[in-house]
């Protein structure tokens, strides 16, 4: 089990091992003669018109809570998939069944919310 | 893994060494090999690849001059950008700049490590293999933010906000794809639900019900918009958003985002393979482990290749979406219809819970129909666009 | 420089985001700039800043002479150069009261088509490109290259043409290049065919476009949009037919406008729908002007040093962006006094201020590419 794991923090390691390694050996290899003009930050050609570091539209992050809250769902769901058929051989499937009907038809409710409520939309038309 | 060092140790070959030892070098070797063996050449063949066969679609040549067919147009591009001037705009935030293609490759790489080429051609497999699958691929989401917002840049900005909108919200289709597969197969790993199919399609996942068929397609769709594929290619968004969020980046940093993207495309392919497709299940013709092994890994690599050769395909053919209109696709078509899946699938193990092999033969010849139909569409295609302006394989 | 003025969106705070799309942007088509503002991916504002490709074409055309400006009107849209050749011509005939040859017409208006059918080519092939899908635009450019070839055969020239002439055309169209021409016109049909199966059809394209950027009828007369672009707003009006120049009479072809199959009349698709079907009517001119070819000199007697009387005189065309007019004025002498240039793409550049509040970046791309502006056109 450790051995597994211990797999995954291997290639982890071994692929910030490769990026760097290949950009070390670029930087011993490439030119480097940065200019002021080559250091701007492109935008078509003209000088910048400001930062890009502004309040941004909320939209972004609305979508992302949504997100958040059906992943989070579907990450509970995960172990009880796993044992569904042991239960249904155990007989209790119907009663598993139920349980996870209530678990998706709240989530699921969640989403007819959100949808009602406009927030599945990209432009929200505000009533005024 | 862990059982064949096992038995090495036994055997006696490393005696006198510390079995961590042992472990720690065995580990490091396997993820170097896969990783310089298996993982670079594919991704650079699958660019190579994707040129030639775009070309060849477009009535174009493609590379086709470094090494035979320019098949090592890939080392070339690599060697190119290693020497290229890498760039840090003056304005951007060099720290976080810089470790976005780190995050995007780390993400992408450690997917390899539960990916079955073979019944014993693994590197770990991992209890939670396909959750492991989920989480370690929404890391390029992280890299992906990253690089779009510490560029400092609008196209970038824009670009990196797209990108995490779109790939957050096609999480939750395909989570939900793939968790009626656990159902399923009542297992998470990925060796576990590979045994739980068959090597004859109809004891395949994808036609065990019909909602396991639609589900792989949820999936297939919710992948490509995770891999920022066209036509869900809007972070990069050429035309629009000149090139989303690698606009500031040069050189080495720039391959690497690449790097992932078309390593990605060959991870989209391999899970499919395993959770709708069998995975390396081979007919039983020989006993003899070597070739066994062989027959498996050219099974599923094959496999999973023909969907990276789609979304090739894919890209070839549509236009790109709206921004809007792929989050309507998503929250208001995608995100109900796995439900769907889920719960019929639920249902459907409530009614056979041991499956029902007639309807999966049937389920398996609509499959058929369907792709015998599409190549009837292909053929017509063909015949009525000029064939000979497409097929000139000498060049 | 920093204009971050705060826009209450969704009753939340954010600030006003100001991008420049262009001068090098990939889908420009030419130098343009748009002053883009924007709240997210909703624009607010989007103002077209112009001037980046002038190359005072106007100006010179007072300082050479009434043969030697006909190269130099090539430039004013270098897609589409042999509107801009002829009709400088036909306004320097009018003034001078040349007579054109018959079969100088019939060239005139087989180099013309063909021409449109190439510049159209590029309009539905890049415009399928901004809108992601790279295939289509490949293959419009394939078809377009076989066009190239033939003006090759036909002036010598695949871009540039310089080959309408006061009085006629420079040089006659031979019968093999006929052949070449009928024998390309036979495979060109069933590619638009194909085109449509791989692009039009589709139902993403459709998707995008149907309803974005709707330009209504009174819109369309107040900006003064002329062509492809007003008819797809369904008003039936196009140069060959309403005001008939050249040969135009005696051949048949309809005029297509946009019927808002998919959407609302006057969107995108209609402009894009309008642009296709137009390939298909130059295909059919093309071929009724194969067959109605006269005998003759391709080119009236001109003097070497044209001087027409003093006078002035407008003279216009359909071009493939449109109404395209030249105002010649004359002061008897060998040169020009005045050259004016009126083209479609000014204007149509004009209504994008107004027609991108409220859409999002990808569509202001798309309205655009629909509306066709070529860069050259419009800075001339």
């Amino acid at each position: 089990m450790l051995f597994d794991f211990a797999n995954v923090l291997v290639f982890t390691a071994l692929g910030l091992g490769f990026v760097g390694v290949n950009l070390l050996i670029g930087k011993l290899l490439r030119p480097s003669n940065p200019q002021e003009r080559k250091l701007s930050t492109y935008e078509c050609g003209e000088p910048a018109s400001g930062s890009a570091w502004v309040n941004f539209n909320i939209r972004f992050y609305l979508v992302a809570l949504i997100f958040i809250i059906f992943e989070v769902e579907i990450a509970f769901i995960f172990p009880v998939a796993a044992v569904f058929r042991r239960w249904i051989e155990n007989g209790q499937g119907l009663f598993a069944f139920v349980e996870i009907m209530i678990f998706v038809g709240i989530l699921f409710l969640g989403l007819i919310y959100a949808w009602a409520k406009g927030d599945l939309e990209w432009v929200k038309k505000v009533r005024v | 893994m862990q059982a064949y060092i096992d038995q090495l140790i036994r055997d006696g070959y490393f005696a006198g060494m510390p079995k961590e030892v042992v472990y720690a070098v065995a580990m490091v070797l396997a993820a170097f090999i896969v990783l310089s063996v298996f993982v670079a050449p594919l991704a650079g063949v699958t660019s190579w690849l994707e040129r030639r066969v775009w070309a060849r679609m477009q009535s174009r040549v493609g590379p086709n001059r470094v090494g035979p067919q320019g098949i090592l147009q890939w080392l070339a591009d690599g060697i190119k950008n290693l020497l290229k001037e890498d760039l840090i705009p003056s304005a951007a935030d060099a720290k976080l700049f810089s470790l976005a293609p780190y995050v995007v490759f780390v993400g992408f790489l450690c997917a390899f490590v539960v990916i079955p080429f073979g019944s014993q051609l693994i590197v770990a497999d991992l209890n939670i293999g396909i959750l492991y699958i989920l989480a370690v691929t929404s890391l390029v989401v992280v890299g992906i933010l990253m690089a779009g917002w510490s560029s400092n840049n609008k196209w970038s900005l824009l670009g990196g906000m797209r990108s995490a909108a779109q790939i957050v919200s096609y999480e939750i289709p395909a989570g939900l794809s793939i968790l009626t597969i656990v159902f399923l197969a009542g297992t998470m790993s990925m060796q576990g639900i590979i045994k739980a199919q068959g090597w004859a399609p109809w004891d395949w996942f994808l036609f065990n019900n019909p909602f396991t068929f639609a589900a792989f397609f949820l999936y297939f769709t919710a992948a490509l918009a995770e891999g920022n594929r066209t036509p869900f290619d809007i972070p990069e968004a050429e035309s629009e958003l000149v090139a989303g969020y690698v606009t500031e980046y040069s050189g080495m940093r720039f391959l690497f985002f690449f790097f992932a993207e078309w390593g990605n495309l060959y991870v989209i392919g391999a899970v499919a393979t395993t959770l709708f497709l069998g995975g390396w299940q081979v007919p039983p013709v020989t006993s003899d482990p070597i070739l066994l092994g062989v027959l498996q890994f050219v099974v599923f690599f094959l496999k999973a290749y023909l969907w990276v050769f789609i979304a090739m395909w894919v890209r070839a053919t549509l236009p790109r979406v709206r921004v809007d209109q792929l989050m309507a696709l998503c929250w208001k078509y995608m995100v109900p219809l796995s439900f769907l899946c889920l719960l019929g699938t639920i249902c459907w193990m409530l009614v056979f819970p041991k499956g029902n092999q007639i309807f999966s033969v049937a389920m398996f010849v609509l499959g058929l129909l369907i792709v015998a139909y599409f190549f009837k569409r292909v053929v017509f295609q063909i015949r009525h666009a000029r064939p000979e302006l497409y097929f000139k394989p000498h060049i | 420089m920093n204009e971050t003025a705060p826009v209450q969106s969704q009753g939340f705070y954010a600030e006003e985001m100001t991008i420049s799309v262009g001068p090098q942007h990939p889908s420009t088509h030419g130098v343009l700039r748009f002053v883009v503002k924007t709240d997210g991916e909703v624009i607010n504002e989007a103002i077209p800043d112009v001037g980046y490709l002038h190359r005072s074409i106007e100006k010179i055309g007072e300082k050479v002479t009434w043969h030697g400006y006909v190269p130099y009107t090539d430039r004013a849209d270098y897609l589409a150069a042999m509107f801009a050749n002829q009709v400088f011509c036909m306004a320097a005939e009018k003034l001078a009261g040349t007579e054109v040859t018959r079969r100088g017409e019939f060239c005139r208006v087989i180099a013309c088509e063909l021409n449109r059918i190439a510049s159209h080519l590029i309009s539905v092939g890049t415009f399928g490109q901004d809108i992601g899908a790279m295939t289509p635009f490949v293959h419009a450019l394939r078809e377009r290259e076989t066009i190239n070839n033939l003006m090759e055969e036909i002036c010598g020239a695949r871009l540039t043409y310089n080959y309408i002439r006061i009085g006629g055309v420079g040089y006659d169209i031979l019968p093999e290049t006929c052949t070449r021409i009928t024998e390309f016109l036979d495979h060109f049909e069933p590619i638009v065919d194909e085109f449509n199966r791989l692009l039009s059809n589709n139902k993403i394209f459709i998707e995008r476009l149907a309803g974005v950027a709707v330009i209504s009828k009174e819109d369309a007369f107040s900006y003064n949009l002329v062509g492809p672009n007003l008819r797809g707003c369904g008003i039936k009006w196009d140069i060959r037919r309403d005001i008939p120049y050249s040969v135009y009479p005696e051949l048949e072809f309809e005029v297509p406008v946009g019927t808002g199959q998919v959407g609302t009349l006057g969107d995108s698709y209609d402009r894009y729908w309008v642009r296709i079907r137009e390939l298909q009517e130059s295909c059919k001119i093309l071929r009724q002007c194969l067959k109605m070819f006269p005998k003759g000199p391709a080119i009236a007697k001109v003097p070497r040093k044209f001087k027409p009387p003093v006078g002035e005189c407008y003279a216009r065309v359909e071009a493939p962006r449109g109404d395209m007019g030249f105002y010649v004025v004359s002061d008897g002498s060998e040169y020009p006094y005045r050259v004016r240039i009126r083209t479609g793409s000014f204007t149509a550049m004009s209504i994008i201020d107004k027609l991108s509040k409220g859409i999002m970046v990808a569509d202001l791309i798309a309205l655009i590419g629909s509306l066709d502006v070529d860069a050259p056109e419009i800075d001339r």
